[in-house]
């Protein structure tokens, strides 16, 4: 009896946003007296980092610190419409709005700055830094407070924008199934080497390496957060979860967490992962939606790594000990693949 | 456990020198939620909060003889007991809001229960524990019906008829076949020339989002003829449309707020909760809560539903796959929720990113008894893929070709056609597949090292197949298959909601809301109740509510055209 490591490997492609398209978001962007942004949203934040990355497209695309953006999000009172925070849409779609929203407050911010300065608004630029100046001359300069306060105090002008993002819905052909389902596609690769007991038939992940291309990665901590933690969950759905065991019998079904089976801090494998941006034509700076397809190509990485250890095809979900010790004892025993 | 960035890769499609954009700047609400001080919908008590808990059905399958509430209405601490006609429009499907299926699913069920679990009242109670003690005081009395739990039964002729407007156990996709299909080329013509024909068979499990915050909202009295409710939902005006359709009231008298939720997954997009919690305070006019302790979560709660995949491969001795069939099931549960939605999603999704010159698929979206499936990180694609990818293991393992050198020869690449006929753009599998073989110490050639996304495709892998086989299979007759189609469709509908308004009448002290009029002039005193205070039901029982009940006349948003073909003759 004996312990036996395998490798295996999976690849796939994530569409970006609902499919078929037809799921608006929209945007408010209006700046205080101070020069200071307002992001009115409905978006969820689920622990994803929503308000974050909202609030550094914003403050990308107004010119301003991000210390001058808050994002104020789901009260249906005062945020407009966001078909809500599924489908790797936020990103994608309420990025956009975001930007297209920023762009026009912005655009106010630079007509204010230029009628103040007595220049073309056309020749100016901001620094991100607060400041607006004429392009080549940098000593020609208003903060973007002095900008806000002459729109709002001098001119009459409010420093605001609207914004939404939509792709219409596309048709689907019943004969055929032509369609467009999106518009975008994330990427990603993984390698999953596991440790098979072949007298007990557990399984230990024992590292995870992989790559994953996600546009750009607009906070490169929060697609880290997003792409650790959505492993984690894949290697739990590939060999730990289900609240069916015996599917399609739905008995012994789990109530809690003694029942209900997750890796814990002792089974967290290592997970050396590296992070490709190839920018979508059509996603904010690039950025595509990291939240979904990370834990996809971990369940068919860890199964055919349970192959390549012992010869066993585990084909359903998810591989428990009963099933490897059924695999092993009609295949006769381990039979170990070819090393990786 | 590294992060590496490959700026390398790419680097001419991108402007690495902006200000905010790729700066790992912290969240705005880190200090709330590190602290414990970040609001969710659970910390927004209220004085005289009052708790709700649903009766549930202890059977796969039965009909409903009859519910007697009274033993548990005269329990102290109990403030009201809702049925199902105490729900204005009591039949809904998620999707209606996007014109996306046959409303299937009442919130509390009133005729008969398709899953274990299923709501058939609501207690609202001073106190959870109360609440909890009045559940088992209600009667009900059951007349079990025969169950199915396997897709495949569920699809067989004769078998138990779980969902009343799909009688068949099968979705209808644009009002025309039983199934969702993709035809691209001609597979079986391709699977006679293959060198291969490789099977296989796969099954995904249930599984639970399992987020730490339950699901769940509180609704109150607002001034000004207003309902608040304070929700976990992951989509703030989805569940504030499914609310004002199921209560029948004006969006304009609905307050969401949410926003900041410990945890969605996708399984907090059903909206239950929320138009529960708002009926309560609507029937006792004080602040309701409703949430799922751990166990509602994990069985009542909508799971990511099972999935069962056939996969058939035409293979050359190459390694080039020349055919790929699909025939799929997914195990939507009693009630459609997004299930329909979800293959399409995946109908667009197949063959995998791969370029196959013929592929087809049918996939089923199967109606058994047990709860019903909902959405999940990765909805309609982690089951396929990991079909796909544990078939791509075995293609490799049978011609004897590396894995990974299989991904690359099977690829898509720029310009290259994909199955749902449009072209492929901004890929970067390969280059995915070859950093992830550097990582991890894994052998390739020469030939993988050289392949790039961004050339050897399109040209003749970007054109469409010159024929692609058609076929008629699965049609639905309109009024032969049961209740499919058009007008034998609707005519059902309608009797059903006849029926359904026509039923048992409600509890004495139950204001019949399902006539309130959407807009009430804000001077009726009783309508404007103060949200912490004892307040009379909102709507009171001499209102214009003398009409008979009416076939429901279904306020459907057209905010979408229709893609099942149904909601929309």
């Amino acid at each position: 009896m004996s312990k036996h490591r395998g490798k295996g490997f999976a690849c796939i492609n994530y569409p970006i946003g609902m499919n078929l398209g037809g799921d608006p978001s929209q945007a408010l962007v209006h700046s205080n007296p101070d020069g200071k942004f307002m992001v009115a949203l409905s978006s969820i934040d689920l622990g994803q980092g929503m308000k974050s990355v909202t609030r550094q497209i914003a403050a990308e695309t107004l010119g301003v610190p991000v210390e001058d953006v808050y994002v104020d999000t789901a009260d249906s009172d005062t945020g407009p419409h966001c078909m809500g925070s599924f489908a790797s849409r936020g990103t994608h779609r309420v990025g956009n709005a975001v930007i297209q929203a920023s762009q026009e407050a912005r655009a106010v911010m630079l007509e204010a700055a230029a009628e103040e300065m007595e220049v073309n608004a056309a020749d100016l630029m901001t620094d991100g830094k607060g400041n607006i100046h004429v392009k080549g001359a940098p000593s020609r300069s208003i903060t973007t407070m002095e900008a806000a306060q002459a729109a709002q105090f001098k001119q009459g002008k409010t420093v605001s924008g609207r914004g939404i993002f939509l792709i219409p819905l596309s048709d689907v052909d019943p004969d055929t199934g032509e369609m467009t389902p999106v518009s975008c596609f994330a990427h990603a690769a993984m390698i999953v080497e596991v440790e098979v007991d072949d007298e007990t038939g557990e399984i230990e992940v024992i590292e995870m390496n992989s790559s994953y291309e996600v546009g750009r990665a607009l906070n490169p901590r929060l697609v880290e957060q997003q792409l650790t933690g959505g492993a984690w969950m894949g290697m739990s759905h590939a060999a730990w979860e289900t609240t069916e065991p015996y599917y399609p019998e739905r008995d012994h079904g789990p109530v809690d967490f003694n029942h209900y089976l997750m890796p814990g801090p002792g089974d967290i494998a290592p997970h050396n992962i590296a992070i490709l941006e190839r920018p979508a034509p059509d996603g904010p700076y690039g950025g595509k939606g990291p939240g979904e397809m990370c834990a996809n190509p971990v369940l068919p990485a860890v199964v055919n790594a349970v192959f390549n250890a012992v010869g066993v095809r585990i084909d359903d979900l998810p591989v428990t000990p009963e099933k490897v010790l059924r695999g092993l004892q009609a295949n006769g025993g381990a039979q170990p693949q070819a090393r990786r | 456990m590294s992060v590496e960035f490959r700026k390398d890769l790419f680097a001419d499609e991108r402007d690495d020198d902006l200000n905010e954009i790729g700066k790992p700047t912290q969240r705005q609400d880190m200090l709330g939620h590190v602290t414990g001080r970040s609001p969710f919908y659970d910390d927004h008590l209220f004085e005289g909060l009052l708790h709700m808990r649903c009766v549930r059905s202890p059977h796969h399958h039965a009909r409903i003889r009859s519910i007697d509430t009274s033993e548990a209405e005269r329990l102290p601490g109990v403030k009201k007991v809702i049925v199902g006609s105490d729900v204005p429009n009591n039949l809904n499907a998620l999707l209606s809001l996007l014109d996306f299926g046959l409303d299937d699913e009442p919130l509390l069920s009133d005729k008969k229960v398709s899953y274990k679990g299923e709501p058939v009242a609501a207690i609202v109670a001073d106190s959870e524990r109360i609440a909890r003690d009045a559940v088992a005081k209600v009667r009900v009395d059951w007349e079990v019906l025969p169950h199915v739990l396997d897709v495949e039964e569920a699809i067989k002729p004769g078998a138990p008829s779980v969902n009343g407007a799909y009688p068949a156990n099968k979705f209808i996709y644009h009002g025309k076949y039983d199934h969702q299909k993709l035809r691209y080329g001609d597979v079986d013509a391709a699977l006679r020339q293959a060198d291969h024909v490789i099977e296989g068979r796969y099954q995904m499990s249930p599984i639970e989002q399992a987020p730490m915050e339950t699901c769940g909202a509180i609704a109150a009295p607002e001034t000004n003829d207003r309902f608040v409710c304070y929700t976990a939902t992951q989509g703030l005006f989805f569940s504030l449309g499914t609310a004002a359709k199921l209560l029948d009231l004006s969006s304009a008298r609905l307050h969401f707020i949410g926003g900041t939720v410990g945890g969605g997954f996708g399984g907090k997009v059903d909206s239950l909760h929320e138009p529960l919690a708002i009926l309560g305070c609507m029937l006792t006019g004080k602040p309701c809560k409703y949430m799922f302790d751990r166990e509602d979560e994990m069985q009542v709660g909508a799971p990511r539903g099972a999935e069962r995949w056939y996969i058939t491969d035409g293979v050359m001795n190459d390694g080039h796959i020349v055919a790929r069939k699909f025939i799929g099931y997914f195990d939507a549960g009693a009630y459609t929720r997004l299930s329909s939605y979800a293959i399409i999603k995946g109908a667009g999704h197949l063959p995998g990113p791969y370029t196959i010159p013929n592929v087809y698929a049918d996939i089923y979206c199967v109606y058994t008894n047990r709860t019903p499936a909902t959405a999940m990180r990765g909805f309609g694609i982690t089951g396929v893929d990991f079909a796909i990818e544990n078939h791509m293991d075995k293609v490799a393992n049978t011609v004897g070709i590396d894995p990974i050198e299989l991904r690359i020869l099977n690829a898509y690449r720029d310009g290259d056609m994909k199955a749902h006929r449009r072209e492929a753009k901004n890929t970067a599998l390969i280059e995915c597949c070859q950093v992830a073989a550097e990582k991890s110490g894994w052998q390739t050639s020469d030939w993988v090292k050289q392949q790039s996304s961004l050339s050897g495709g399109g040209g003749e892998r970007g054109q469409l197949p010159t024929h692609t086989a058609t076929d008629q299979h699965g049609f639905v007759q309109d009024g032969q298959s049961g209740s499919y189609g058009g007008g034998s469709k609707r005519q059902e509908k309608s009797a059903y909601a006849e029926t359904a308004a026509a039923r048992a009448a409600p509890p004495a002290a139950a204001p019949p809301l399902r006539s309130m009029p959407v807009a009430q002039p804000p001077t009726q005193p009783a309508r404007t109740p103060e949200p912490v205070q004892s307040a009379p039901a909102p709507a009171p029982a001499t209102g214009p509510t003398a009409e008979p009940p009416q076939p429901q006349t279904r306020r459907s948003p057209a905010r979408f055209s229709s893609i099942s073909g149904l909601r929309r003759r």
